[in-house]
């Protein structure tokens, strides 16, 4: 009577999600659809101007409309010692303007009222006088002599500089130069970008005067965190504090940092004593949350004739706006940007970073990215393209020749990480083979007598995912493990909760095939619940696509427990001793008489009727796992486009994804996950960007000038699997839900350049818009997405 | 003062512009008096309690508060709720009887054609319209038919393979008609 794990819904299940029942009838609980007794709104007024002085601020008119409940600026605030609070990066951040305004979009003024309309009407009768001046909107424009300090507000803070790092081996770096045949060098900006759910961000803040207990719903990554910062920030006892992250309309980083929105609705709640919603309109969330990327990389690689890579240099000068607010584990000041180059196997690398502030909104959040490794990983392959080329080497070879190969784990990569598993160069040769690579480059020469552009490019990679390891990550001190508590009733049903936060990833789904897989209970059995802090054990949260390989092994782990516990009571039920029986998937037996045994349903029924004598009774448990190492997911995406000479319009042919994440909890949502992860990436590559003008001002600010992909241009995906379990993670998987926007974007940039290969064009940055494709072409030239930067 | 984002209560002050309307919600009729500068989206969030529109850009971009008008797709964002006096409205919450769901809503699910959920209600709508124009859309035609939507989770891939499945049944079930008629 053996079960099939996969008809229980166990791994390797694709299982139809379980939230979806609620999602596709309107039944979802987003933070706008709570209505609580009594509830008031808010609006934030935001600054139009990039860098001004606050001369004044007049809220006289605001406050005499009908319906208008309080008006808070950061004057106010200053009063409470509230105007300013840290950020997760050990900076601090305005909550609201009280010197100056130092970023478009940036929060001046909030109006707490009846209803929305009244506290929007109210927002623009707030009269602000303003005193401009000169807005910073690039790196080179910050760290020029003479700039205005946009920080003045903070002590010994001299310049723009917010962080001078350096990581890797000089001394073996130079030497590997001085030994090099040829140099390949390449510089580029990785545009600044916003994660843009399409839910924003908001809160309801209800601060309940009889208990003095604080609830707080909001759009929150990581609950746990909020509970912490809000106990520091505002000196609210941690238990008399709850934070509530309902469904999540998307979230991709943008939700992970704190935002003034959330903190003044805190205060007034507490100051009215009524719930009052904050909920961002679209242009609020695209000017003044969480943006990502934003770096200006430049790098050398030393390589030999044979096409071996010795050694490489890379240097990032990464623009965080007016705070540096977003969350990066603290030992490393540029993210994990270090991890590039970790599938090739090269001697010596050194990595120099610095960071500044600017007049732009705080950015540098990990969107759909865990902590710079997409900037990392997009330079790394365009650098290896171009070296390929460089070097007359077909850009296949170049990657195969220079793999780390699947005998050589562990391996310590050229910035020191420790990669663990992976097989490289099959996951290469199933992608080429999808993609018919050598019919391609046929066809290309072909097409090319005809006058058609076609190109194809390959992107490979490893990545450093589920941080971390408490020895080396942590963000603000709090080190970064996650949770499980799973509680199993006694007819065998069960509830788990974890301290991770599912905003689309399908956590609901999943954890209960990881307890389906331990147990042998029926996903359907277990219940999932995650995103409050009162009933979820602490945990980081979700993002940087650390749930499976942190939150997920814990799930492993709090399910061993109790079915070590639930062996003892099989024993007692079988009146044997416990060395005698053996486990099969939600069965004990007897060893020597296999047809005698008791199911896991059994265990827990006993578990509260019939315990042996001593034990305690009930079946629950938690778990809070470190994990000892990153897991690497390896991946191979393969795009092929034609470009259009006559317009520098190009279309996608054909992409190929061959991803190995280890073990697939649930294929159905790996590949979700990847074709999501995939559209993110075309979507850097043809179109989405943010960028501001000379002034500081935002173009970009709403969905008609911030250009997502639709139905309609998104190409159609093809994907492919390998499976190289992780060989530490409880159940061998590693994570996914970021790999294809971190892999992807080169792809398509890397086909791009293929096509352009004989106008000597070594570079157009992203977004590869159609007038510069089209510039490229017809000057030969580079095309600079950003003004050059200072070289030293 | 109660709140006039719902509905205009008795005690507002005396020059607050009203205006009535009366429309029907999912077969249900409604007559309620609300401010002109009322959006159809917050009337049919609010006022009736029907959260499964959601408001994503407030630009007509989106299309997360997608709402079928008279049986053609319109964005309620962007749209007065006056406007829909003497008019027809179906939400998400009217897509599914009591006992079963609607195929776009299976194909859905079937396909894993939603991940967060914030846009699906909008998606599901544009696509039943698309359905009911043209029972056997090809890909090109679904793409096209959603482009005033956007997804920031699936890529779009899964999403068209749930009208494809949907449009199949759909077509089953009114073969499965036509059989029992004839």
């Amino acid at each position: 009577m053996t079960i099939d794990e996969v008809k229980i819904g166990g791994l390797g299940a694709s299982r139809r999600r379980v939230e979806d029942n609620r999602f596709i009838r309107g039944m979802g609980n987003y933070v706008d659809d709570i209505v609580l007794p009594g509830m008031l709104h808010m609006e934030v007024l935001r600054s139009p101007l990039a860098h001004a002085v606050i001369r004044s601020i007049d809220v006289t008119a605001a406050w005499a409309i009908p319906g208008v409940r309080l008006v808070l600026t950061g004057e106010m605030l200053a009063s409470r010692n509230l105007a300013w609070m840290p950020t997760l990066s050990y900076d601090t951040q305005a909550v609201l303007a009280t010197d100056k305004v130092r970023f478009q979009g940036q929060e001046v003024a909030c109006v707490v009222a009846d209803d929305p309309y009244i506290a929007k009407d109210a927002c623009e009768a707030i009269v602000v006088d303003y005193e401009r001046l000169p807005a910073i909107v690039n790196p080179t424009q910050a760290m020029a002599d003479g700039a205005p300090i946009i920080r003045d507000d903070k002590e010994n803070q001299p310049d723009n500089l917010v962080f001078d790092w350096e990581v890797g081996d000089k001394e073996g770096t130079d030497s590997a130069f001085a030994e090099a045949d040829v140099v390949s060098e390449l510089e580029l900006h990785y545009p600044r970008s916003h994660p843009s759910p399409i839910e924003t961000c908001g809160s309801i803040a209800d601060f309940d005067r009889a208990t003095s207990k604080l609830t707080v719903y909001m759009t929150t990554q990581a609950p746990h965190i909020i509970r912490a910062a809000v106990a520091m920030v505002a000196e609210l006892p941690e238990h008399m504090i709850r934070i509530v992250s309902p469904d999540l309309g998307g979230g991709f980083g943008n939700k992970v940092p704190v935002y003034p929105g959330y903190v003044v609705s805190i205060l007034a709640s507490i100051l009215l004593e009524r719930p009052v919603k904050w909920i961002e309109d679209k242009t609020g969330n695209l000017i003044s949350t969480g943006f990502g990327r934003d770096v200006y990389l430049r790098g050398q690689m030393a390589l030999r004739k044979d096409g071996k890579i010795l050694g490489v240099r890379m240097h990032t000068d990464s623009d965080h706006g007016a705070f540096f607010s977003d969350a990066q584990p603290s030992k490393f000041k540029i993210g994990l940007m270090h991890s590039a180059f970790a599938c090739y196997d090269i001697p010596a690398a050194h990595l120099t970073a610095r960071g500044v502030y600017t007049n732009k909104a705080p950015g540098g959040v990990a969107y759909r990215c865990s902590f710079r490794v997409t900037e990392a990983m997009f330079f790394q392959e365009r650098m290896v393209q171009g070296a390929a080329d460089d070097l007359g080497i077909d850009q296949a070879e170049f990657r195969r020749l220079n793999f780390v190969r699947d005998d050589d784990f562990p391996h310590r990569t050229p910035f020191g990480f420790l990669t663990d598993s992976g097989q490289y160069g099959k996951c290469l040769d199933i992608g080429l083979e999808a993609i018919g690579y050598e019919d391609f480059l046929k066809q290309k020469e072909e097409a090319k007598k005809k006058g058609r552009l076609l190109g194809i490019g390959i992107s490979t990679m490893t990545e450093p995912l589920g941080a971390g390891n408490s020895r080396e990550y942590d963000i603000l001190g709090i080190k970064m493990f996650d949770s499980a508590e799973l509680r199993v009733h006694m007819t065998g049903k069960a509830i788990l909760r974890t301290g991770a936060k599912s905003q689309g990833q399908g956590h609901e789904t999943t954890w209960a095939q990881i307890v389906a897989h331990e147990l042998g209970i029926p996903a359907d059995d277990v219940v999932v619940e995650e995103g409050d802090t009162d009933t979820a054990p602490f945990g980081m949260g979700t993002y940087a696509s650390r749930s499976t390989p942190v939150a997920g092994a814990a799930v492993s782990m709090v399910s061993r427990k109790i079915r070590a516990k639930a062996r003892k009571i099989a024993a007692h039920l079988l009146e044997v001793s416990e060395e005698d029986i053996d486990w099969e998937l939600g069965r004990f037996y007897l060893r020597s008489s296999p047809d005698r045994g008791v199911t896991i349903q059994e265990c827990a029924m006993a578990a509260y009727s019939n315990v042996p004598d001593g034990m305690e009774p009930g079946l629950e448990n938690n778990a809070y796992y470190d994990p000892p190492n990153l897991t690497w997911p390896f991946a191979c995406y393969i795009a092929t486009v034609e470009v259009d000479p006559l317009t520098g319009v190009w279309d996608v042919l054909n992409v190929v994804a061959v991803d190995d994440c280890g073990v697939r909890i649930n294929p159905m949502i790996v590949e979700g996950q990847i074709m999501g992860g995939l559209t993110e990436a075309y979507a850097m590559a043809s179109m989405q960007f943010i960028t501001f003008d000379n002034e500081g001002n935002c173009v970009g600010s709403n969905y008609m000038d911030y250009m997502l992909p639709t139905a309609w241009e998104t190409p159609g995906f093809e994907l492919h699997e390998v499976v190289t379990p992780c060989p530490h993670h409880p159940i061998g998987a590693k994570g996914i839900g970021e790999c294809a926007t971190v892999g992807g974007p080169a792809a398509f940039v890397n086909a791009v350049m293929d096509a352009l290969k004989e106008t000597g064009v070594r570079n157009v940055d992203m977004p590869l818009l159609p007038d510069r494709v089209y510039e490229a072409l017809t000057t030969s030239r580079d095309v600079s997405g950003a003004p050059p930067i200072k070289t030293d | 003062m109660t709140s006039l984002f719902e509905v205009v209560p008795e005690e507002a002050p005396a020059d607050t512009p009203v205006r009535r309307l009366t429309i029907s919600v999912n077969g249900e009729q409604h007559t309620l008096d609300v401010e002109p500068r009322l959006l159809l989206a917050h009337l049919v969030r609010q006022a009736l309690g029907l959260t499964g529109t959601h408001v994503g850009c407030d630009t007509t971009n989106c299309g997360a508060c997608t709402v079928l008008f008279d049986g053609s797709p319109v964005k309620s964002c962007t749209m007065f709720a006056v406007q829909a006096d003497g008019h027809e409205i179906t939400t998400v919450e009217g897509l599914a009887s009591a006992s079963e769901l609607d195929p776009i809503q299976e194909g859905f699910k079937d396909e894993h054609g939603l991940q967060c959920g914030f846009c699906t209600p909008g998606m599901m709508l544009t696509a039943k319209a698309l359905l009911n124009e043209n029972p056997n859309p090809t890909e090109d035609e679904i793409r096209w038919a959603l482009s005033g939507n956007l997804c920031r989770c699936t890529g779009y891939q899964n999403i068209v393979k749930a009208v494809l499945l949907a449009a199949a049944g759909l077509r089953n079930q009114e073969d499965a008609g036509e059989d029992e008629t004839s």
